[in-house]
């Protein structure tokens, strides 16, 4: 569909903002956990701080039927590939949110085999900062992606779009 | 019409039980060889993870380095703490006081009770029984409260220095624990009430994965895996380290080797745990838990760093590049008894301020070497269990 | 002390290839040459010393000794509780050390990543490949001439753009 049949007019608002309130209240995580912020997204699914509350009640383990990528942990120089074909079969849209500071940044390992941020390679929506982030944080980033979630135009996904 | 019996053509179907997948606990990653439902041969592969930690030492500090032992098994990181700084100690010859002693045992013993709960709740979860998973957890947020309470954050610890430790327990620690201990003894007993008599555990975990007795030493297994298969060895009773000798508790050995028995062990050195964590709160000894810092081997207390002048000075002295602790030359081998087995550390030092090679005894590479010769004959969906009965943890798999 | 006893008995049987036996920190270490390392690891494993709990490597180059690599192996005795180290020495040039994967399995993937990481290899190993770096990984990092920040590996994987552009 081209640019001008779709543009942001007053028509559209109210079928925009039912598409994404749908889209944010049920975010299916895709948990991609290797190392100690694995352990703590564990926590966060279980009783105490519940995910399920949020709408992403369905962890599937495969990226065919998720549309949240979340990466937990250290990557390294053998798991690259890995990640980067798992985010190639996630269907559109898709969002990723990079927990821990090693995913964000390499955190403490500034070594020859550890990916210095996985946003070197693939697009993040979402930072979590913290070695590991407190359950609270995980959830506070989730809450900022629904937000980002609720902005989102239909005119976002024409063709005319792609970069 | 005579029906002559034609042989069945079958051929082996190669399956990649992928580094990203629910049930291998982090990334770990097998190529099986299938005939029909039966394993034939399976080769691991590992080294996702691996992080360059080896290299990472030799540019840290003594002491800088008991942040990066925490990221290695990161279920109970208080004994890998333990595990380093005594080696430090005896490299340099340092005698720490006796209530830092009692202080390292008993929250090394509460990390053996949260390690040992999510190994059990895994094992359940991947045969099917999601309740011990939640029970669990919700046992383990309330140990991660204290040691919130004595450390300062939930997983990632470092709470030992070489010499001492950071800061001493808050007051009302004793009740705590002693309150998370009674929730423990419920915990356990649940989970053992729905699963020990259940006829589908029992179908899916005896008689797989048998261990023997030569197998064991020859693998170098150490730990539950190697209690499991009636060898009688533990390292806090043949060789005691940070004043194990003054608590009295049990070893559990079972004779049969299977993952049944691995499961049975876990559970019964829970209880053996609260045991040594009543025992010691009751025994606990008043004093320092720093060891006089004018040596100069072990950073001040910070009030003092901030409030005296001394203070200021020794701190300065242990951490600036060109002074500071200088570690005669010399090498150190110290083993301690992590939960999954013989966890040591080997320092050599030549001199200088950082460590010349820091490596790690890891248990769970010598326990995981086992599995392609365990699997070999069972079906393919007895490998979850396999693998959750080994404890594998990909952090110190792969360093 | 049958350590002692165990010690005398293979310096008799292999004079020439025994360096020194030293101690460091209340721990024996007995220094051997590479090539008569799997006899002498036999000796102690008839002696009592039925556990290998570790083998590791060291790379001499700035703490002097006598190669530059040292194979290093932590021998355990269940009945005497004792335990004791046996370093091999490697020469640089020649970089080959006797595998002892017949006397215990657990020799098998540890040689592997010292492989990987030091470059010495196993004579006698069935599978002597890299472990902890991918199979294309050149160079072996442990090496004190290797730089922590490595040669560039973890800089050249593909950029993958955004497919639609979100504001």
């Amino acid at each position: 569909m081209d640019q001008d049949y779709i543009k942001s007019n007053v028509l559209t608002t109210t079928l925009e903002s039912a598409i994404n309130w749908g889209r944010k209240h049920s975010l299916w995580p895709m948990p991609f956990g290797t190392a100690c912020c694995g352990i703590e997204f564990m926590a966060v699914l279980a009783s105490r701080t519940d995910l399920a509350r949020f709408g992403a009640e369905a962890i599937r383990f495969s990226p065919r039927q998720s549309d949240l990528l979340i990466v937990a942990g250290r990557i390294s120089i053998k798991m690259m590939p890995v990640l980067i074909r798992i985010y190639e079969q996630m269907p559109e849209p898709k969002w990723v949110i990079s927990m821990g500071a090693c995913a964000s940044s390499g955190g403490v390992f500034d070594t020859y085999s550890v990916i210095q941020g996985i946003d070197r390679f693939i697009p993040v929506d979402v930072y979590v900062p913290g070695c590991p982030p407190r359950p609270e944080g995980v959830v506070d980033g989730l809450m900022k992606l629904q937000k980002k979630v609720g902005k989102e135009k239909l005119s976002d996904y024409t063709t005319s779009n792609t970069s | 019409m005579k029906i002559t019996e034609k042989p069945l053509e079958t051929e082996r179907m190669v399956l990649n039980f992928g580094p990203h997948h629910p049930s291998t606990h982090g990334t770990l990653r097998i190529i099986m060889e299938l005939d029909g439902e039966t394993v034939v041969k399976a080769t691991p592969e590992i080294g996702y993870l691996h992080s360059g930690f080896e290299k990472l030492g030799e540019d840290l500090d003594f002491n800088q380095y008991i942040t990066i032992t925490d990221r290695m098994n990161y279920l109970s990181p208080l004994c890998n703490n333990v595990a380093y700084a005594l080696v430090a100690e005896k490299l340099m010859d340092i005698e720490v006081t006796k209530r830092t002693r009692y202080i390292r045992v008993l929250l090394s013993e509460l990390s053996r009770i949260a390690d040992h709960i999510l190994n059990i709740g895994m094992l359940a979860v991947d045969l099917g029984a999601l309740t011990s998973f939640l029970y669990g957890f919700r046992l383990r947020e309330d140990i991660y409260d204290l040691f919130e309470m004595a450390t300062g954050t939930r997983l990632t610890t470092s709470y030992t220095l070489v010499g001492g430790l950071m800061r001493d327990l808050p007051e009302g620690y004793g009740k705590e624990v002693n309150r998370v201990l009674v929730e423990t003894d419920k915990v356990v007993n649940d989970i053992e009430t729905l699963l020990n008599k259940n006829r589908i555990w029992q179908d899916r975990t005896k008689e797989i994965g048998v261990i023997s007795k030569e197998d064991a030493i020859s693998y170098g297994l150490s730990g539950p895996m190697a209690r499991a298969s009636g060898i009688d060895w533990d390292l806090r009773v043949k060789e005691p380290y940070s004043s194990y000798e003054d608590f009295d508790f049990d070893v559990v050995i079972a004779l049969n080797g299977d993952v049944f028995d691995r499961y049975l062990v876990r559970t019964e050195e829970i209880r053996q745990s609260m045991k040594i964590c009543r025992q010691a709160l009751e025994k606990m000894p008043s004093g320092d838990v720093i060891i006089d810092p004018g040596l100069g081997y072990s950073l001040p207390p910070k009030d003092e760093v901030y409030n005296s002048i001394e203070g200021l000075i020794y701190h300065f002295e242990v951490t600036m590049p060109n002074r500071g602790m200088m570690p005669p030359v010399g090498e150190a081998y110290v083993p301690t008894e992590s939960p999954n087995g013989e966890l040591g550390f080997y320092l050599v030092s030549d001199g200088t301020r950082t460590p010349y090679r820091v490596r790690t005894r890891p248990p769970s590479l010598m326990n995981y070497s086992i599995f392609s010769k365990l699997i070999e004959g069972h079906m393919l969906s007895d490998a979850p269990a396999i693998i959750g009965s080994i404890n594998v943890i990909a952090g110190e798999l792969d360093r | 002390m049958p350590l002692a006893k165990t010690f005398s008995f293979i310096k008799d049987k292999f004079p020439e290839s025994v360096y020194d036996v030293t101690e460091s920190s209340g721990e024996q270490i007995f220094h051997i040459r590479s090539e008569v390392v799997r006899d002498v690891l036999e000796i102690f494993k008839e002696k009592g010393f039925n556990f290998l709990a570790d083998i590791t490597a060291i790379d001499n180059l700035t703490l002097g000794g006598f190669e530059r690599y040292a194979v290093v192996y932590h021998l355990l005795s269940h009945d005497s509780l004792e335990r004791v180290t046996v370093k091999a020495y490697v020469a640089e040039d020649k970089p080959s050390i006797p595998s002892v994967e017949k006397l215990w399995k657990t020799a098998d993937w540890q040689e592997r990543e010292i492989y990987d990481l030091f470059g010495i290899t196993f004579d006698g190993h069935p599978n002597m490949v890299r472990i902890m770096n991918p199979d294309d990984f050149t160079g072996h990092p442990l090496r004190k001439d290797y730089p922590r920040l490595g040669n560039k590996e973890r800089d050249d994987y593909p950029v993958i753009k955004p497919a639609f552009k979100r504001k």
